[in-house]
């Protein structure tokens, strides 16, 4: 070998480990070390739990606003009085730290506390019932691993005799019952997974299920729609092609709503997006389809011919009036002829949420205006500005009337009385 | 010569663009993947470019310091601040976004509106701006200009502006203050101010404050350039 030769190659060496040492010690750049393990078998069920909290969106009630993570305190409005969270951190004496897996199992599963007291159905154990023991355990685990924070439980404030806890025998006598989910082996997997997600940890039945004098709902009424008590937002029927049905939608604009928040049909506002916004966003693309497919097959009541525009019960005038206000305030957003710009500014032609039944949503957001959750998929979402300060009730029950008939919509007109009651409200 | 339809047009045209010269508060946007579009959600309240509407309540934002407006929303949003047309609005919207609003109305700087001047007591005034310009060293209180500048436009990063803001809007906030209603970020200097000053000082100050001109300059203070008289959280 030549003298040059060896330099050469000698160099080529000190090249070759130079490089190598200079991008070993790049951060983040190391080989994965060889004994690197899958997570263990701990890691894994805390992460599940994570999801599946998520999935049953417990932090939603179970934390204060701008306070800590799952302490609880935050009151809870109810036609029968205040409740006020509890505490669900792992501390010991304020918390659930001293609770089994077998105890919170059967809190979630028959609505029983750890000491025997029956819960009030704000918990939502009559969906809850329906998660697995394996789901029930891994959110157990999740939740003992999060920061206990020693903060007492505030009692509820309910009136006599709804503070009476033996009167919740009756209650759950009449509306709860116990079991978890079985599969329906007609259907498909995805169609199950998405059952089970909805009954269950989703909870949708709280709201959208209309809740009786009692504050119980009926199984046989299930997902049929209803006011959402003290909230004063209308949840609509999830069985109803004219409401939110999601019979004629394509599967994509379902997930779009569900996990994004905008759709090309349709936009959550209000309770909706807190659900989005603290729950949904976080679901698999996977378990997001699951219940998709799920509540596009639930609607099934729309045997009566489809309505048609009301227009003609619409005075003259009152047209005139809606007409002119949409044109001024609404259609640089929704388009003149209601199309709107969606996914990013929702349409009114056509929209189920504009038609249905009841106009409280549609006259709320006219009044209140409104964003859609902010989403990991939709993070700037456009929004409605408030109109209550600029539109008096005459036009404002115009306006909302004109986007219920206008361009073939099937709504109903809406009085400037309405629209007057749900003024005095806050918006929330 | 044009025909009636041409006119018509043009007529349509003139109202809306006519309408929105005039009225600042009518939703108008120019694209819609724009930050300008996004915030059609504060207009009817705070106009198209931050500047206020002519009628009611609703303050200036335009040209307020970001950090300001940034703190402002997420205490709206986490209910710390209470107002509950703005809480119901933001409560869903996470913080990249809320910071990316309060910048783009800090970029602001349309034109201020004509200040108020209802005939009010010149002793009354005069107090007023004794509280802004020199403050009340017996009573503690510091002045105005000491933290919210000079020219009453604000401090980088956390203080706002003064200048362009109504008397019932001033008044409000300094009373919400002073009961314990609205608070800053601790050390909450402002509570430290606020709880310095009766019924009367918050009269005067406020009737004062909201008949100044514009300022030459509308930007902020830069936070270097003075001390404080008292330590604030949201200059932190």
């Amino acid at each position: 070998m030549g003298k040059v030769t060896r330099i050469v190659l000698g160099l080529g060496v000190v090249a070759v480990v130079a490089a190598g040492v200079f991008y070993l010690s790049l951060p983040g750049l190391l080989p994965a070390s060889p004994d690197a393990k899958a997570p263990d078998a701990t890691t894994q069920v805390i992460t599940t739990g994570e999801y599946l909290a998520r999935a049953g969106d417990c932090v939603a009630c179970h934390t204060h606003p701008g306070g800590k993570e799952f302490a609880g305190g935050r009151a809870m409005p109810t036609p029968f009085g205040a409740l006020y969270v509890p505490n669900i951190t792992p501390d010991e004496e304020t918390g659930i730290g001293a609770w089994t897996a077998d105890e919170f199992y059967r809190m979630m599963h028959t609505g029983v506390s750890r000491d025997g007291t029956l819960l009030y159905p704000a918990m939502p154990f009559a969906s809850y019932t329906k998660v697995t023991r394996a789901d029930s355990d891994a959110i157990y685990a999740y939740l003992m691993s999060v920061p206990p924070v020693k903060q007492k439980n505030r009692p509820h404030e309910l009136r006599f005799p709804f503070n009476k806890r033996e009167l919740l025998v009756g209650w759950r006598t009449l509306y709860f019952t116990q079991g978890e989910f079985k599969p329906d082996p007609a259907q498909t997997e995805q169609w199950n997974r998405g059952a089970y997600l909805v009954q269950g940890l989703g909870h949708c039945a709280m709201c959208h299920t209309a809740v009786n004098a009692l504050g119980g709902s009926s199984e046989a009424a299930a997902f049929e729609g209803g006011m959402i008590p003290n909230q004063n937002w209308y949840a609509p029927s999830l069985t109803s092609n004219r409401e939110a049905g999601l019979g004629n939608w394509s599967l994509q604009d379902i997930k779009d709503l569900l996990q994004t928040g905008v759709s090309h049909r349709s936009t959550v506002y209000g309770p909706m997006a807190e659900v989005t916004y603290n729950s949904l966003q976080y679901m698999s693309d996977a378990d997001v389809e699951a219940m998709a497919v799920y509540l596009k097959a639930l609607p099934q009541r729309d045997s009566e011919a489809p309505p048609t525009s009301q227009a003609r019960l619409v005075s003259p005038n009152v047209m005139e009036l809606g007409r002119r206000t949409y044109e001024k305030q609404c259609a640089v957003c929704h388009g003149e002829e209601g199309k709107g710009f969606p996914p990013s500014l929702p349409p009114l032609a056509g929209n189920q949420s504009i038609t249905m039944a009841s106009p409280v949503n549609s006259i709320r957001m006219v009044l209140n205006g409104g964003y859609p959750p902010g989403t990991k998929k939709n993070p700037r979402p456009h929004g409605m500005p408030p109109f209550s300060h600029i539109l008096n009730d005459d036009e404002a029950a115009a306006v909302v009337t004109y986007i219920r008939v206008a361009w073939e919509n099937s709504g109903t007109p809406v009085e400037p009385r309405q629209v007057n009651e749900l003024r005095k409200l806050l918006p929330e | 010569m044009k025909t009636w339809r041409q006119w018509a047009v043009a007529g349509m045209v003139c109202t809306s663009v006519c309408a929105s010269a005039q009225d600042h508060a009518v939703p108008a946007f120019k694209t819609l993947d724009s930050m300008e579009a996004r915030v059609q959600g504060c207009v009817t309240c705070h106009g198209q470019s931050g500047q206020g509407t002519t009628n009611g309540y609703f303050p200036r934002i335009a040209g307020k310091p970001a950090g300001y407006l940034f703190n402002q929303l997420v205490a709206f949003r986490d209910g710390t601040r209470r107002y509950a047309p703005m809480n119901y609005l933001v409560a869903y919207l996470p913080d990249p976004y809320l910071k990316e609003m309060a910048e783009h109305f800090a970029k602001q700087n349309p034109p201020f509106a004509v200040q108020e001047s209802p005939a009010i007591d010149p002793t009354i005034l005069a107090r007023g701006q004794q509280l802004a310009s020199t403050g009340d060293p017996k009573k503690g209180v510091p002045a105005c200009i000491s933290c919210h500048g000079a020219s009453l436009t604000g401090m980088t990063p956390g203080i706002p502006g003064l200048v362009g803001l109504r008397a019932a809007y001033v008044a409000a906030q300094l009373t919400r203050w002073r009961v314990g209603e609205r608070h800053a970020m601790e050390p909450d200097c402002m509570k430290r101010v606020a709880t310095k000053l009766d019924d009367t000082d918050i009269a005067a100050v406020s009737a004062w404050l909201a008949r100044q001109p514009a300022p030459k300059d509308p930007a902020p203070e830069s936070a270097n350039l003075v001390r404080m008289p008292f330590a604030c959280g949201s200059q932190r």
